[in-house]
């Protein structure tokens, strides 16, 4: 039965465009009290137009409804919980928003002079110190936008101290469990990528490594947890073949959250790591963005970090850029600074044991879900789940119904889907990360709405395989939205 | 279902030989588990390949897959058809969806690839 919501109405919206007329203003000026300019003659009348085609206008309250409204039809992590699986949307702290809005802070432009960016430098030194504290690592770069980027700096790093050595080598080793970004990162820098098949228990396989490494692999990428939301247990033994035979291990760390004050990777051999402050660290998520994706490294390739890099020059912080090893910038500034603060603002709220207490949430979540849905989705990988849980549709697949159908039914009983059809290792996956930030309430809604619906596919599949029927649209045509896209809005 | 004729990869290709040509696509099995095909990427003529290296990739509303070459050679020709019609990968993999044609570099490695029988069996295992 449904519980969580019920229908209610909410208001159509056509789009400002439609709704404009000509000369409606949502603004008053007041009179001109300096002689006019002619904009052609300031600007160059190649730079002015007379027009701008289509520009709507509409009043202030129509503006502001219009987006209201919009609002309406949207859900958001404030309104729910969003168990996508490898996402990590957790609850982003009202706090973090007030402290990344002081004036101080929210105002800093980027060519302050130091002198005058000292309290700004000093939190992104202080966060690099935290990151490296929390990761067991060496040195920490804030530079890059989010995590694939964090990946292409990461491998860039590793094929510049191995150029170093002598021989950038050609291979990078991926084991079909990684995030689907990994691969493509290592191709962008330059990387052929061979994938390595798991083994029966969903994890990396010793033998197929010890077989495979050679002194032609750069690294080998690792998701730990990886996507199946298990500990790579062997990780120290795969840390050793790779470094006996020169090449390093790269670990992507956006299942961070399920080690968080737990373990750290660079106590488990892990040489670079990047870490998604939009997942573990609580920073706004997907529309509410940007992201952040910090990479840490061990003390070998902390040369080559990005430029400029934190020094401490006396009493005071400075920027160094004479670094002759560095890979150079990866971004504009020093990244993205209002998310860092966000960031530093929450690991100082938790502190060490509440970091813990965040990890220890997560996995105790994740698996109340798996202990209380097992009984009704088959379960492809049994071993122990950290902070996410992948079961496959298999049992429902046999009345037709794929994880696809059931995701979107679940949408009629006021969630957001998980994460579907991946990873790929699991057919028709089924992939559910709850965060610590929910609460048993919210957890038992979403698991009786995951039952009621394995319910339904016994009795009535049909009322799945058309879901979703509560929403203000109901399934739509992907197949002709990917073959024929309207990518823009054009008047009739 | 599975043409005798053709030889068949564990990641799902086909090939089949006519004289010095292979003529390479996905199976029957390849384009269900991939659903509704929206796009095909696939290499210029003249682009060598090797043997289970990267030819092109297939994109589907579900995912976007490699496609691995299963043999070695050189890209001669790319059926011009599934640019505007993809989803002929869906209603003809072993017909007219053909994805390219290869003068094969080595032969040899054809044999090495799986009969229908295997393939068959491979499948019904791997479900």
């Amino acid at each position: 039965m449904i519980t969580k919501v019920r229908p209610h109405l909410s208001p159509n919206e056509r789009l400002l465009f439609e709704r404009s007329s000509p000369g409606k203003t949502a603004y008053q000026l007041p009179e001109l009290d300096v002689p006019a300019v002619d904009p052609r003659g300031a600007l160059g009348a190649e730079n002015v137009r007379a027009s701008i085609e289509g520009f709507p206008e509409v009043s202030e309250v129509e503006a502001l409804r219009h987006f209201t409204r919009l609002s309406t039809w949207n859900y958001a992590i404030d309104y729910g919980m969003y168990p996508l699986g490898s996402c990590t949307m957790k609850y982003n702290p009202r706090v973090n928003e007030l402290v990344a809005r002081l004036d101080g802070l929210a105002w800093a432009h980027p060519y302050q002079p130091e002198a005058l960016a000292q309290g700004a430098m000093e939190i992104m030194a202080r966060l690099e110190a935290a990151l490296a504290e929390i990761t067991g690592m060496d040195a920490v770069t804030l530079q890059p936008a989010a995590g694939a980027h964090a990946e292409l700096t990461g491998i860039l790093l590793i094929r510049a101290l191995l150029e170093k050595r002598g021989n950038p080598r050609r291979r990078i080793l991926i084991p079909d469990s990684a995030h689907g970004t990994n691969p493509a990162s290592a191709v962008i820098a330059g990387y052929a990528v061979e994938h390595v098949p798991s083994n029966p228990g969903g994890t990396l396989d010793l033998e197929v490594l010890h077989r495979i490494v050679d002194q032609d692999v750069a690294a080998l990428m690792v998701t730990n947890p990886n996507t199946l939301g298990v500990f790579e247990h062997d990780i120290i033994q795969a840390a050793e073949i790779l470094h006996a035979k020169g090449a390093l291990l790269y670990m992507d760390g956006a299942n961070m959250n399920a080690l968080m004050g737990i373990a750290r990777p660079g106590d488990f051999g892990v040489d670079a790591l990047h870490l998604n402050l939009h997942k573990t660290f609580s920073t706004p998520h997907g529309g509410g963005g940007p992201g952040a994706g910090p990479v840490a490294v061990k003390k070998a390739l902390e040369p080559f970090l990005p430029t400029p890099r934190l020094k401490r020059s006396g009493k005071k912080w400075a920027w160094d850029d004479k670094r002759k090893l560095s890979i150079g910038r990866v971004r504009a500034f020093y990244g993205n600074f209002g998310v860092l603060v966000r960031a530093l603002a929450y690991i100082l709220a938790h502190g060490g044991p509440g970091l813990r207490n965040v990890t220890l949430d997560a996995v105790l979540n994740a698996n109340y879900i798996r202990h209380q849905l097992e009984p009704h989705f088959d379960l492809p990988y049994p071993a122990p789940n950290m902070h996410e849980v992948v079961f496959s549709d298999s049992r429902q697949a046999k009345r037709g119904i794929h994880t696809g159908d059931i995701a979107k039914r679940l949408i009629d009983y006021g969630f957001h889907p998980y994460t579907v059809s991946f990873p790929l290792i699991v057919h028709g996956a089924l992939m559910i990360e709850p965060t610590e930030t929910e609460g048993k309430h919210e957890l038992d809604q979403f698991i009786d709405a995951l039952i009621s619906i394995a319910k339904e596919v016994e009795t009535d599949p049909e009322l799945v395989r058309t879901a979703p029927h509560g929403t203000r649209t109901t399934r739509v045509d992907e197949v002709t939205a990917a073959r024929k896209p309207v990518l823009r809005w054009k008047p009739e | 279902m599975y043409p005798e004729n053709f030889r068949y990869t564990k990641e799902h290709e086909w090939v089949r030989v006519d004289g010095d040509t292979g003529t390479i696509g996905i199976t029957d099995h390849a384009q269900q588990e991939l659903g509704d095909i929206v796009y095909v990427d696939m290499p210029k003529p003249g682009t060598r390949v090797e043997q289970g290296g990267t030819l092109g990739s297939v994109e589907s509303v579900k995912a976007v897959s490699d496609i691995y070459a299963p043999v070695s050679g050189e890209v001669s020709e790319v059926n011009p058809a599934l640019a505007e019609a993809p989803e002929k990968l869906n209603a003809d993999p072993h017909g007219d969806a053909w994805l390219v044609r290869i003068k094969l570099g080595a032969p040899a490695e054809v044999a090495k690839l799986m009969s229908a029988a295997e393939y068959q069996a491979y499948i019904g295992a791997e479900k």
